[in-house]
């Protein structure tokens, strides 16, 4: 693709300094996200999802976390070791985010007006009465009835459901040009699961903001997303666009997630799940980080860590000895 | 909040009710005749009769509790035997110099211990928060009057930059209206008394903030530390505020209620009368008062003092659970 992305990481390396020393949580992930797309982040918990999501927010909690290594480039420019004040600007401005507990991330002492104002008027210094005005148009944007009534209501009033729909009119009130959604729908009911990725593809589609969603779930990946990132313990294994990445996995692991997922049209008698857990970070030192739980796996798996080596089609990269070009091949 | 402010308030009826019981039969809990260990060991059979008429202990004991009660509803605390003045016209001016010390003293606790807790939250593990928490360790672990004696030393002894004990120089006579020094001299105009009733209040009033003060910092810091990891405080920054007003908005009102509780504990206790820190500072207020009625079996009047302090406890109590619903909207519901 031709067009500069709105965000892209270039090997991107965060650490937690712990007394056993340093734990690489995100090593070497590269990705990007255009305007208007939708990117998800597949994987289980631990494998760096949150950490990447909240390096890019410069929210890692320091210390013990530190970005080690690496740009993060918002419109071109890094935006890793900016100034506190002028990365302020930039998250719930720019970047905005959403968080997976819907139910405990709204500041349960304050009404739900007074913090939708509050963050329009941390960017843009408006009236409050324009705030106000903006504020129940965003509630009314993502769905919610009776806006007004709300804005005065607390979040212990409101459902998980609703309590979610006031986190994306939170983030999208500043209109964000990239929105980071981390298991956005992992805490809530399958059915308002549905409605609430629904609410998110409608505006990426209306509003043009760039949407990374970070999940475990590849069900909701399929549902919304146009690209896919597969990450595991820290590293990027394969990427693919949607469609790719579905008919034609590469990675074991991603082969494996795929298989995890029932599917009530065949009777299988047993569900299929990858053996063994993810690896403590920071556990695994030497070959590829897979290996020890690959099916697939042979005796250079454990001693050389693969790079991300390109497939056939565009865009499709995978990092795993046996898809390795030839002349890498020993 | 209406229907909950009610509904507290009524809550105070048993209490209070308990508490004029308990005050009651204070002097019946007295081993022997009360009148006879009142008057000591060498009273004539009449001088203990006409205290048991004075005291109303030949009438029967419920008659004497709603005696007692009628005579509370309409102001009357019995009379002190030894001043033999009406207790309701002397307790006040002790009570309102222990409440003005008190209040100072609280403005200090709470200034500097709410913000000393915060900073120390903030910058865990750094400097400023072990030198504040071991301040707030030995804050808490000093015997006041010696913190008191050490005071008058420096600053009065050695220094010579404040008066050591007394709400005033002895010289200074101030028209009492409402018996609080700081609103007396500010209505009269006099701001030379008034700078002089500061000066008197400074050093009791930080001896008396010292354990309050310290407690008040490792609440709020422990308080503040719990809710600093809360998803809320991450959505805050993530929504791009700056620290200060995650920290004294976001952060702050959910962790003041721990806070709030020890706040009025603390205050309670001091209004209750600091018995050592009054004595040391010759402080005329309700501890010295109560005490000196201990000290002479002023019944009457420990009888008083005693509902005046529970009373004032039960109403801080009072003020703390409605500033908890003031504070967290859930708190009303429940």
């Amino acid at each position: 693709m031709d067009r500069e992305p709105i965000l892209e990481i270039k090997g991107l390396r965060t650490s937690f300094f712990t007394d056993d020393g340093e734990v690489p949580a995100v090593d070497d992930v590269s990705l990007y996200v255009h305007e208007g797309e939708m990117l998800g982040i597949v994987g289980e918990s631990g494998c760096g999802k949150s950490v990447t999501s909240l390096s890019i927010m410069g929210l890692i909690p320091s210390p013990p976390g530190k970005i080690v290594d690496g740009d993060i480039l918002y419109q071109g420019n890094n935006i890793v070791n900016l100034p506190e004040k002028k990365m302020r600007a930039i998250r719930g401005n720019d970047i905005a985010m959403i968080f997976q507990e819907p139910m405990t991330s709204l500041n349960p002492l304050f009404s739900i007006g007074n913090q939708l104002i509050e963050a329009i008027r941390t960017h843009q210094n408006v009236s409050k009465k324009a705030a106000w005005d903006k504020s129940v148009e965003m509630l009314k944007l993502v769905g919610l009835p009776r806006a007004e009534e709300l804005m005065d209501d607390y979040p212990h009033q409101l459902s998980g459901g609703m309590r979610q729909r006031v986190m994306i009119a939170m983030a999208m009130i500043c209109e964000p040009s990239v929105l980071i959604a981390d298991e956005p729908t992992t805490a809530l009911d399958v059915t308002i699961q549905k409605q609430i990725l629904q609410l998110m593809k409608e505006l990426n589609q209306k509003l043009n903001t760039a949407i990374i969603m970070i999940t475990h779930d590849l069900g909701v990946v399929a549902e919304v997303c146009d690209r896919v990132v597969v990450m595991y313990s820290g590293k990027i294994v394969e990427t693919a666009d949607i469609h790719t990445l579905y008919k034609d996995p590469k990675h074991p692991y991603t082969k494996g997630l795929l298989a995890s997922i029932p599917d009530l049209r065949k009777k299988s008698e047993k569900l299929y799940s990858i053996p063994g857990n993810v690896p403590k970070p920071g556990s695994i030192t030497e070959g590829c980080r897979f290996a020890p739980r690959c099916e697939m796996a042979f005796e250079r798996c454990f001693q050389e860590d693969p790079a991300l080596y390109p497939c056939s089609s565009d865009e499709h990269e995978v990092r795993c000895f046996l898809h390795a070009p030839e002349e890498v091949k020993p | 909040m209406g229907a909950y402010t009610i509904r507290r308030i009524l809550l105070l009826i048993p209490v209070l009710f308990g508490v004029s019981v308990l005050v009651f039969s204070i002097i019946h809990l007295i081993p022997g005749n009360p009148a006879q260990v009142i008057l000591g060991q060498r009273a004539t059979a009449d001088a203990i009769l006409e205290v048991e008429k004075q005291l109303g202990l030949d009438q029967p004991l419920l008659l004497q509790y709603f005696t007692y009660m009628g005579d509370l509803f309409t102001g009357d605390l019995g009379t002190s035997l030894k001043t033999k003045t009406p207790i309701s016209e002397e307790i006040w001016g002790y009570l309102a110099a222990t409440m003005e010390l008190t209040f100072v003293a609280m403005l200090i606790a709470i200034f500097v211990g709410v913000n000393a807790g915060i900073i120390s939250a903030w910058f865990h593990n750094s400097w400023f928060d072990y030198i504040a928490m071991v301040i707030a360790l030995i804050g808490v672990s000093i015997p006041i009057f010696w913190l008191g004696l050490m005071e008058q030393y420096i600053f009065s002894v050695k220094l010579g930059w404040l008066p050591s004990t007394g709400r005033t120089d002895p010289s200074t006579t101030i028209d009492t209206v409402t018996n609080f020094y700081l609103i007396d001299t500010l209505l009269q105009g006099d701001f030379k008394a008034f700078k002089e009733v500061v000066s008197h209040l400074i050093l009791p009033g930080v001896a008396l903030a010292t354990i309050p003060m310290a407690i008040i910092a490792r609440m709020t810091r422990a308080s503040m530390l719990e809710v600093m990891k809360a998803d809320y405080i991450r959505t805050a920054r993530a929504k791009g505020l700056s620290s200060f007003w995650v920290v004294y908005k976001h952060s702050l009102r959910n962790a003041v209620i721990p806070v709030l509780t020890v706040i009025g504990l603390q205050t309670g206790l001091l209004l209750g009368g600091a018995i050592l820190t009054e004595t040391i500072f010759g402080w005329p207020g309700i501890g010295r008062y109560i005490y000196d009625a201990i000290e002479a079996r002023d019944y009457p009047v420990i009888q008083s003092g005693i509902l005046i302090i529970a009373t004032i406890f039960v109403f801080i109590n009072l003020i703390v659970d409605l500033l908890y619903a003031a504070v967290d909207p859930r708190i009303k519901y429940k």
